[in-house]
């Protein structure tokens, strides 16, 4: 089977700062992958690699879908979003001012085609499909279980809600995969465990890929099928939960090196 | 007092305002967007009232009926003008996107005196008489000493051309797109928003009402320059940063306000001092409360 998601060396520099180093990964369809290290490893900027925020210094990317594979270097973000590659961030960045139901209809709408002379003389089309818009988000929404705040303001919903906002606005723009950025944290331990029933369920109805940044160590190793373990911008680990765990590498990584040893 | 006197001061202050707020709406919507004053933003006004001049003399000459001069000029001012707002941002302020705002900012101003000067070489430093496209209609002769025809068709424009741009900002997908571009432009980008789009709508849609003020003015006033684009820009930039700029709420409020001043100073003190009571406003303004009337944290952008 060919992977969702196959990166090729990826090398990102900041001037003189090697912030990813030769990373290569892979995403196999309707797997839930984590990329764990410590703080500074270069995690969030392998994700703006690939949603296009940054462009890599070296590598590749590449996006398989339906059997199309192509190359995502160098596209704009909203480019990469259309191709199906939708994301989170860690620090929560929901349109604030907008309710919860436009927040999730601005993510459908890379996939409208009325443009702005549809929008001035709402024709038929445009009209039908902004119906459809609304919609689809109304179901994104009952499926996150954020129906009944439809037309609060982002700002106003509680921690736990504005996360699932932002995977429902994520959701909403059809991806193949879903890059999530530490979607657990500041979450007590009920939210996080409703937090990974969703993610698996993600998974498991909409044949999504998913692949998260996550620190707390007990949501990743009951989610993921495979761990990628980076440092200083390099991968050091890759295995599935147990491995990881007795991985000595890993364990120098986040504990440090034993004096006595 | 003198009631009528006031109240047609009231509704002069409030075609006046109205007629800032069209421009001031380009101002604030770009300012939302890109957090750039667009200095050149005068002139789309002034190249609009230049189109419909020019397109209302032919056709006026041609023998053409009333209606049907004053459509069609309005529609190939608010062409060109877009067509203007268009390749403006893409020629001097897409390619600085990413530099220091002042870099932008001097670009805008740069723009500005191009096109003025452009004008004036390609047209004429005089004023020219500018045709009335509206008529005084005369079933409203009996209150015409209080508020023309032109007065009312102006109001009238006005107060449809902004219930359209509420509509389309808050019902529309492109209007939510511009909103959730101005909170925050990467994430929109990252939900598929096309931000170059957006701008460049954003900039299309400010010049189109900036074109539409110009023709109503120009038309009321009854001449034109090269040179009308400059103090009626500093005006509507006035108004906006009066209402709070990046806020549309606060560029009518604004617009209206100031309107309202140079109305009410001009009718009772000295018409003399017009636009030193505006500017004077706009001082005391600044001083107790910078961020204009509607602060800018508190409301809503675009």
């Amino acid at each position: 089977m060919e992977p969702v998601l196959e990166v090729n060396s990826l090398t990102m520099d900041f001037g003189g700062l090697r912030a990813i180093d030769q990373l290569n990964l892979r995403v196999m369809p309707s797997e839930i992958v984590a990329l764990i290290g410590p703080n500074g490893a270069g995690k969030t900027t392998f994700f703006n690699c690939i949603t296009g925020i940054y462009t890599p210094s070296a590598g590749d990317i590449f996006l398989s879908v339906n059997g199309r594979r192509e190359r995502l270097n160098g596209l704009k973000p909203n480019r990469v979003t259309q191709k199906g590659i939708a994301r989170t961030f860690q620090n929560i960045r929901l349109f604030q001012n907008m309710t919860v139901l436009e927040n999730v209809m601005i993510g459908r709408h890379c996939r409208t085609s009325s443009g702005i002379l549809g929008a001035i003389f709402r024709d038929r089309r445009t009209r039908l499909e902004e119906e459809k818009v609304v919609s689809d988000s109304y179901k994104i929404l009952e499926k996150i279980g954020l129906d009944r705040f439809v037309n609060e303001l982002a700002m106003n919903l509680p921690y736990g809600a504005q996360r699932r906002l932002e995977i429902a606005r994520a959701l909403a723009t059809e991806p193949f995969l879903l890059l999530l950025d530490e979607p657990a944290a500041g979450m007590n331990q009920k939210e996080t465990q409703e937090l990974d029933e969703l993610i698996v369920n993600i998974r498991d109805t909409e044949n999504i890929s998913i692949l998260l940044i996550e620190h707390d160590m007990k949501l990743v190793m009951r989610i993921s099928d495979r761990i990628y373990v980076v440092d200083y911008g390099k991968k050091i680990a890759r295995g599935n939960p147990l491995e990881i765990q007795r991985n000595p590498a890993v364990i120098k990584a986040y504990l440090g090196e034993d004096p006595d040893a | 007092m003198d009631w009528e006197y006031f109240l047609e001061l009231l509704l002069g202050g409030l075609t006046r305002g109205s007629i800032y707020a069209l421009i001031a709406l380009g101002y604030t919507m770009v300012y939302g967007i890109i957090e750039l004053i667009n200095f050149a933003h005068g002139e789309i006004y002034m190249i609009g009232a230049f189109t419909a001049l020019i397109v209302a003399s032919v056709l006026n000459y041609a023998g053409m009926n009333h209606v049907a001069v004053a459509i069609l000029a309005m529609v190939a001012a608010i062409i060109y003008s877009c067509a203007y707002g268009f390749a403006i941002e893409k020629i001097a302020y897409k390619p600085l996107r990413n530099a220091p705002r002042l870099s932008a900012l001097i670009s805008a101003i740069g723009m500005s005196l191009f096109l003025q000067n452009y004008v004036l070489l390609a047209q004429t430093p005089d004023f020219l008489p500018f045709p009335s496209l509206i008529p005084d209609f005369d079933f409203w002769e009996p209150y015409a000493h209080i508020i023309s025809s032109q007065e009312i068709a102006i109001l009238a424009t006005t107060v449809s051309v902004m219930i359209l741009l509420t509509v389309m900002i808050k019902f529309t997908i492109i209007g939510k797109a511009m909103r959730a571009t101005a909170q925050d432009r990467i994430m929109a980008a990252l939900v598929g928003v096309d931000i170059n789009r957006v701008i460049s709508v954003t900039f299309v849609v400010g010049s189109a009402t900036a074109a539409i003020g110009g023709v109503l003015i120009a038309s009321h006033v009854g001449q034109i320059n090269f040179y009308i684009g400059f103090i009626a820009g500093i005006k509507a930039f006035v108004a906006a940063v009066l209402g709070g700029i990046g806020s549309i709420p606060g560029a009518v409020l604004g617009s209206l306000v100031l309107g309202w001043t140079e109305s009410f100073f001009t009718g009772y003190i000295s018409s003399d001092y017009e636009d030193v009571f505006a500017f004077l406003f706009l001082v005391l303004i600044l001083i107790f409360r910078p961020s204009g009337i509607l602060g800018r944290s508190e409301t809503q952008k675009v």
